[in-house]
């Protein structure tokens, strides 16, 4: 089932080898011609080695230092009353779980240049077209697997790909259109993706409430700094919906977001994105498939569905074809979207894009379809079924980070650095005894941010999440959900572990 | 214009629940003022009875309850789960039903009822039951008033408004025909001819549960009498609780709907017959119908109304 909007990677990510463990002399060793970490310690988004301020955060930094510790507490109480206002509060389904459901919000944004986000945007777009023309070749010719780059038993084998997607040819080819990019930062102009989240991204609101928050809470800085605009979104996603209506559909397309209901924990997303983008917001029983067909419930009888945006896991949108079980779905939605008679936006299937294990050839699979080479970097990973790969491993698990190749989360997971002996035992154990359902990584040194806390001004590691949008063509919103671990010396920036949210500024040239 | 038939009934239920859950309220305090001036217990638990049934819960209450005092009274109308129609229990409802439809209502009606369910639901029952009865029971009304205020300030006149403004009439009219035929006996032609202290108080009771005894003097200028009473929250459209006021606005209702629709419903049609019959029906007539047969009758075609709206706009 979904996942808490902000409960993504983070926990699957990796963290650093602490200073403690660079200044021991334990940091890690060089890898050879592995992609090589840097051995240095974190990357301070805002400050120079020497202590000064780099250049885009020079503004911000003035205006940093002319703000009273008072200010900025205001600032962060006032942040609260706007997100209970802005709908925020939408979020609050009971009483006492009122204070969690209020993701805390840090009021120092974080700011990336023009070139650096240029960067980003090249690397985002390349990697998002390769992973769209895999997905396609997966499902029809297998060309990447007879030409041996890819491994077959990898991908037929694996959980994640969807026999019932082959041969289909969704519209304009395209499988993930709705796509959320995890990106870590160690070094000035070294990024890394972490994860690429093909499937059912969340976490968009958080970017838009972040913004409209700091719009009100510090205008004057808006007037001081030149910051590119997110509020384009729900328009670009409505763009992209209706670029992918079926062939069949003429006139303007009706697009529903489906969602599995109430209860669910990005409720507040799901009707959040409806109302801006004015569709309809649907749960599976509001739909119905007659003739091949797919219709909603209306007052004015039935009325047919076009393109549906579905916050819905694979597994459960028709219990005809997938999980029989579901409540959640539409019975006879997938036959009607293999006739083309509705576009399913992401398509079933993405999922095997974005497995863990196959993300390990996403370099290849860039440089097999593009010709290109790769913008952005892979995290290095080990393959534990070789032997020397895994006998390394097996030496460096306090180093290392340990992620189960179908978990997520954080579950299944072990962070060497901040592993028990015992823990690092136990997945040694594990390695050994089913090496195929493991891959290793090394920790990454997440760059900081200055952040506010109760003690003032300090560095606060981040992540990154911007949005892409895949339709007529690619849109990527200047920004993101920046992630931060607000706890001192943490580096997990998960919501459920004391992570919260920033706003993420990308100046303009 | 597209609206699921499931936010049509949401939003038409919601509108019901917040209605309802302030008529509760209007109830128990009609219950809780008779007993205090009621010396007998026998007559004080006579009143809570006849209220539990004006509420239709009655029954609900039996089986759980042996003892008929204000206190378990008031706790079983307004924090018990088992009876439907409780505080909570319609603020649940509420609640739930406007939380499906997010997108077709206005922040600020999600955050007049989400913030009193929130506060509702801290609140412990022996802060309230007692003493601070009324207060509480006032702040119940004010909050179901502030989420009209921002249904009426705040939403777009469109389908969506015509449900839920539908919804709440249908409700009120539906509550005030029972309170009416709770004490129909003491509105008998006969009966008024007796005229003593205590129906004038059993009077009083009806028009304050329909806040309405200050209306009454300034409509009729005379004391109360039994014809006026029933004639005042039947027939006059002054009255913003009356069933001719409730009828013809649900019919304005489904009038704007088809309208906006540009296609007939049945269930206008209805509505429109229902809202005649009252317009031309008058005190005599009902008196010789009888008036409990007439409440009964009312009760009974309102409620099909409401399935001929679900009916006409596929509610699911």
């Amino acid at each position: 089932m979904l996942s808490n909007p902000l409960a993504g990677p983070g926990a699957a990510i990796a963290l650093v080898a602490d200073r403690e463990i660079c200044s021991n002399g334990r940091a890690m060793r060089s890898q050879g011609n592995r992609g090589g970490m840097s051995e240095k310690k974190f990357f301070d988004e805002m400050l120079n080695a020497d202590g000064s301020v780099r250049d885009p955060y020079r503004i911000l930094g003035e205006w940093l230092e002319g703000q009273p510790r008072q200010t900025l507490r205001q600032l962060s109480r006032d942040a609260e009353t706007i997100f209970r206002r802005l709908g925020i509060t939408f979020a609050v389904y009971g009483a006492q779980e009122s204070t969690e459901r209020l993701i805390p919000f840090d009021v120092i944004p974080r700011v990336i240049a023009a070139a650096e986000w240029q960067l980003l945007e090249k690397g985002i777009e390349q990697r998002v077209k390769a992973l769209n023309m895999f997905l396609h070749d997966i499902y029809h010719d297998q060309d990447i697997i007879r030409a041996g780059i890819v491994p077959e038993r990898l991908i037929v084998q694996n959980e994640a790909f969807c026999p019932q997607m082959i041969g289909l040819n969704p519209p304009r080819g395209i499988y993930s259109h709705i796509i959320g990019v995890d990106i870590v930062r160690t070094g000035p102009d070294e990024f890394y993706v972490l994860e690429d989240n093909l499937r059912t991204p969340s976490g968009v609101s958080y970017m838009l409430e972040d913004r409209e928050a700091m719009m009100h809470l510090v205008p004057d800085l808006f007037h001081k700094l030149r910051v590119a605009p997110v509020e384009t979104y729900p328009e670009d996603l409505r763009r992209t919906l209706e670029s992918v209506a079926p062939d069949a559909c003429t006139g303007s397309p009706n697009i529903v977001v489906l969602t599995p209901g109430i209860y669910n924990s990005a409720y507040f997303e799901h009707s959040f994105l409806a109302d801006q983008m004015g569709a309809t917001l649907c749960e599976g029983h509001d739909l119905f498939v007659t003739d091949g067909k797919v219709y909603m419930r209306t007052t004015l009888g039935p009325q047919r569905v076009d393109v549906i945006y579905r916050r819905i896991d694979d597994d459960f949108i028709d219990p005809l074809t997938f999980r029989p079980d579901s409540m959640l779905g539409v019975p006879g939605l997938f036959d009607a979207y293999r006739a083309g008679a509705v576009t399913l936006v992401n398509a079933p299937g993405t999922g095997i894009a974005d497995d863990k294990a196959v993300y390990t050839y996403v370099p290849q699979i860039i440089e097999f379809y593009l010709g290109e080479k790769p913008i952005l970097n892979n995290v290095p990973t080990y393959n534990c079924t070789d032997d020397d790969q895994r006998a390394y491993v097996l030496a460096n698990l306090e180093h290392l980070v340990v992620k189960e190749v179908h978990g997520s989360g954080g579950y299944g997971m072990m962070v060497g650095p901040a592993a028990s002996k015992k823990m690092r035992a136990e997945f040694a154990q594990k390695i050994r005894t089913r090496p195929d359902n493991y891959i290793v990584q090394p920790t990454l040194a997440l760059s900081t941010c200055p952040t506010f806390t109760g003690s003032g001004i300090a560095s606060r590691h981040v992540d990154l999440r911007p949005f892409v949008l895949v339709g007529d063509k690619i849109r990527i919103t200047p920004g993101g959900l920046t992630r931060v671990a607000l706890k001192k010396g943490s580096l997990v920036v998960n919501s459920s572990q004391g992570g919260g949210t920033k706003d993420t500024w990308v100046l303009k040239d | 214009m597209m609206t699921l038939g499931r936010i049509a009934a949401n939003l038409f239920w919601m509108s019901r629940y917040v209605e309802r859950a302030e008529n509760m309220a209007r109830l128990l305090e009609v219950g809780y003022r008779m007993s205090l001036t009621e010396r007998g217990e026998d007559e004080s638990s006579d009143h809570l009875l006849s209220m539990m049934r004006a509420a239709e819960v009655d029954d609900i209450f039996a089986t759980k309850h042996d003892v008929v005092d204000v206190s378990t009274v008031a706790h079983f109308m307004l924090f018990d789960i088992d009876n439907p129609s409780s505080v909570r229990s319609c603020l649940d409802a509420a609640r739930t039903n406007a939380k499906s439809v997010r997108t077709a209502i206005t922040t600020d009606m999600w955050e007049s009822l989400n913030s009193t369910w929130i506060e509702f639901s801290q609140i412990h029952p022996r802060q309230v039951l007692g003493n601070r009865l009324p207060s509480f029971l006032q702040w119940i009304k004010q909050n179901a008033n502030q989420f009209r205020g921002a249904l009426l300030g705040t939403l777009m006149r469109t389908d969506g408004f015509a449900f839920a403004q539908a919804g709440g009439f249908i409700e009120r009219a539906d509550n005030t025909a029972r309170i009416l035929d709770v004490k129909y006996y003491v509105l008998l032609p006969q009966s008024s001819e007796v005229g003593g202290d205590v129906d004038i108080q059993q009077w009083t009771m009806i028009l304050r549960a329909a806040s309405a005894h200050r209306a009454y003097r300034h409509l009729y200028r005379d004391r109360y009498r039994a014809w006026n009473i029933a004639d005042f929250l039947i027939f006059r459209k002054e009255m913003p609780r009356s069933l001719a006021f409730c009828v013809t606005s649900v019919a304005a209702m489904l009038g704007m709907l088809e309208q906006l629709y540009g296609e007939p419903s049945s269930c206008h049609d209805e509505a429109i017959k229902m809202a005649q019959r009252l317009t031309t029906s008058d005190m005599d007539k009902v008196f010789a119908e009888g008036l409990h047969e007439y409440l009964t009758a009312f009760i009974a075609s309102n409620n099909g109304l409401t399935d001929a709206i679900s009916d006409s706009y596929n509610f699911y």
